[in-house]
């Protein structure tokens, strides 16, 4: 395990060669860290890290290393997310510090929703760095232990370092691409956008396979479960990049109001069976949105637990 | 803005503004009567006069203002903000006002429709590219292809907006160049944008 280039539990679970799963936390639209503390507690035991959104849909929320500090001490392994929308270099660089000092191991690099998305559209944004930089200059600071400027890093962060990967956003073909440029950048991981048209997901997994790409990066299936008939519709017509068939929303649509929500999750069961039978697929990461008590029994039912010891 | 004036001159500018139908003599007609009917509506007396000039960014024809400026109680110019300032900064006791809100530089798309293409970064990426401005063009002005967000060939802002990324893919593909997306452009150096601080060129071989 000496050549691990974190302390990162996730990173140690890929490492074992375990099915790693992951979960999601929102941080509140204040201060009150038993927000972060009770959604964690709900995910305790169930996923091997979870992740902290970064001022997510450009809304603003509590800080998301600072939230990832709450979970850790709990005894959870956060996921630290940093989005490009809202920091320059110096900003992101110096956070990036501080996380790895409160002894978060793990990171995802974001570009971030567009600010047009959220509660302060009229905000400037920054993207000093899109993702693929940040990722790099994550790398840089990990392995090189110097900043962006060459300057050397008194005690280099030591980080897992990830990124995202959507299938099912255009132009289709540079998806591929893309992800082989995140993972040259220096992805160790990646997470993706939440997968509901498996045949093209599987298609794209073939092309990643055609490069090698899954021997490389360790590439998690992102799933959300569906609560009802109207948040399907919603995912189909206003999140920018999702692909969800209209199959599901007959499906949803075709049981009473009432159990709809438990036909979602039994949608997101058969998906997860059939994500884990593709090649290269080497973990899930549940997006629960605002239904994190449902995690334990997604993860259960699905046949991942326990969730490894290491 | 020139409402409290009794006496207001109303100057054109015959460069960009002129040609994006926004500053030129035309235009000034028009702002100069809207004032003029505007004032007799509010039952004031005012005086609005018109003038052009070839352009409001070169001192010599801004000279031209010199003789007559001072007969009024303030300047509306419908130059762009460049020419705005350049007139505020030649004519020191005089008010200015801006006629027009500048807002990019772009091409006219057609009739009546413009567009934005250039950031004036100061340090061009278009050799790269493929001849499209991902700085100007992309809403997160990323550098190593599109977001999560591109949709049919449309920016997550919403479907008015093309994915800039997109654009690039298409040219680069129809070029049999794609491999360019594969490289990895490093962080960029903004010191040439307006983040080093405000921009000026010198051209010794012009200077005298």
């Amino acid at each position: 395990m000496s050549n691990l280039s974190s302390d990162s539990n996730l990173e140690k679970v890929f490492a074992a060669g375990h099915f790693a799963v992951t979960g999601e936390c929102g941080p509140p639209r204040g201060t009150d860290a038993e927000v972060v503390l009770k959604k964690g507690k709900l995910l305790k035991g169930f996923v091997d890290a979870v992740n902290v959104t970064d001022n997510q849909t450009a809304v603003v929320r509590m800080s998301s290393w600072a939230a990832a500090y709450h979970l850790k001490s709990i005894g959870l392994e956060p996921n630290y997310q940093l989005v490009c929308r809202d920091r320059n270099r110096i900003a992101m660089q110096s956070d990036i510090l501080g996380a790895a000092s409160l002894g978060i191991n793990t990171m995802l690099c974001l570009s971030g929703d567009h600010q047009t998305f959220g509660d302060h559209p009229q905000a400037a944004n920054v993207f000093d760095l899109d993702s693929m930089q940040l990722i790099h200059t994550v790398r840089k600071m990990c392995d090189e232990g110097k900043f962006l400027s060459g300057e050397e890093i008194k005690k280099p962060p030591r980080l897992f370092v990830g990124a995202a990967a959507n299938p099912f956003a255009d132009p289709f073909e540079m998806r591929v691409l893309r992800l082989a440029k995140k993972i040259a950048a220096g992805a160790q991981f990646i997470q993706t956008q939440c997968i509901y048209n498996i045949p093209k997901f599987a298609k794209y997994m073939e092309m990643v396979r055609d490069r090698g790409l899954h021997q490389k990066v360790k590439i998690m299936a992102g799933v959300t479960p569906m609560k009802s008939v109207g948040m399907a519709r919603y995912m189909k017509n206003n999140v920018p990049g999702m692909d969800v068939p209209d199959e599901i929303i007959k499906r949803l649509q075709g049981v009473e109001k009432g159990k709809q929500s438990d036909e979602g999750i039994k949608i997101l069961l058969e998906d997860i069976q059939r994500l884990r039978e593709i090649e290269g697929v080497a973990g899930l990461h549940i997006m629960a949105i605002e239904w994190e008590e449902k995690v334990p029994e997604i993860v259960e039912r699905a046949g991942l637990l326990p969730r490894p010891q290491v | 803005m020139v409402s409290p004036h009794d006496k207001v001159l109303v100057v054109g500018c015959g460069g960009c503004v002129t040609v994006c139908n926004s500053g030129g003599r035309k235009e000034v007609a028009v702002i100069a009567s809207a004032l003029r009917l505007a004032a007799q509506r509010a039952g004031r007396e005012m005086e609005i006069d018109e003038t052009n000039l070839e352009r409001q960014c070169d001192p010599e024809f801004l000279e031209e203002l010199r003789p007559v400026i001072g007969d009024y109680d303030a300047v509306l110019s419908l130059a762009c903000g460049a020419g705005v300032q350049f007139v505020a900064e030649r004519y020191l006791d005089q008010t200015v006002y801006p006629g027009l809100n500048t807002t990019f530089i772009g091409v006219a798309l057609g009739n009546g429709e413009w567009a934005e293409r250039c950031a004036a970064c100061g340090d061009c990426l278009l050799g790269v590219t493929g001849g499209i401005c991902p700085i100007a063009r992309c809403a997160k002005r990323l550098f190593n292809g599109p977001c999560g967000g591109s949709s049919q060939g449309k920016c997550e802002i919403g479907p008015g907006t093309d994915c800039a990324w997109q654009l690039v893919y298409d040219k680069l593909m129809a070029l049999g160049r794609l491999d360019r997306l594969e490289q990895f452009i490093p962080p960029k150096d903004w010191t040439t944008n307006k983040d080093g601080g405000p921009r000026k060129y010198r051209r010794e071989d012009l200077a005298i």
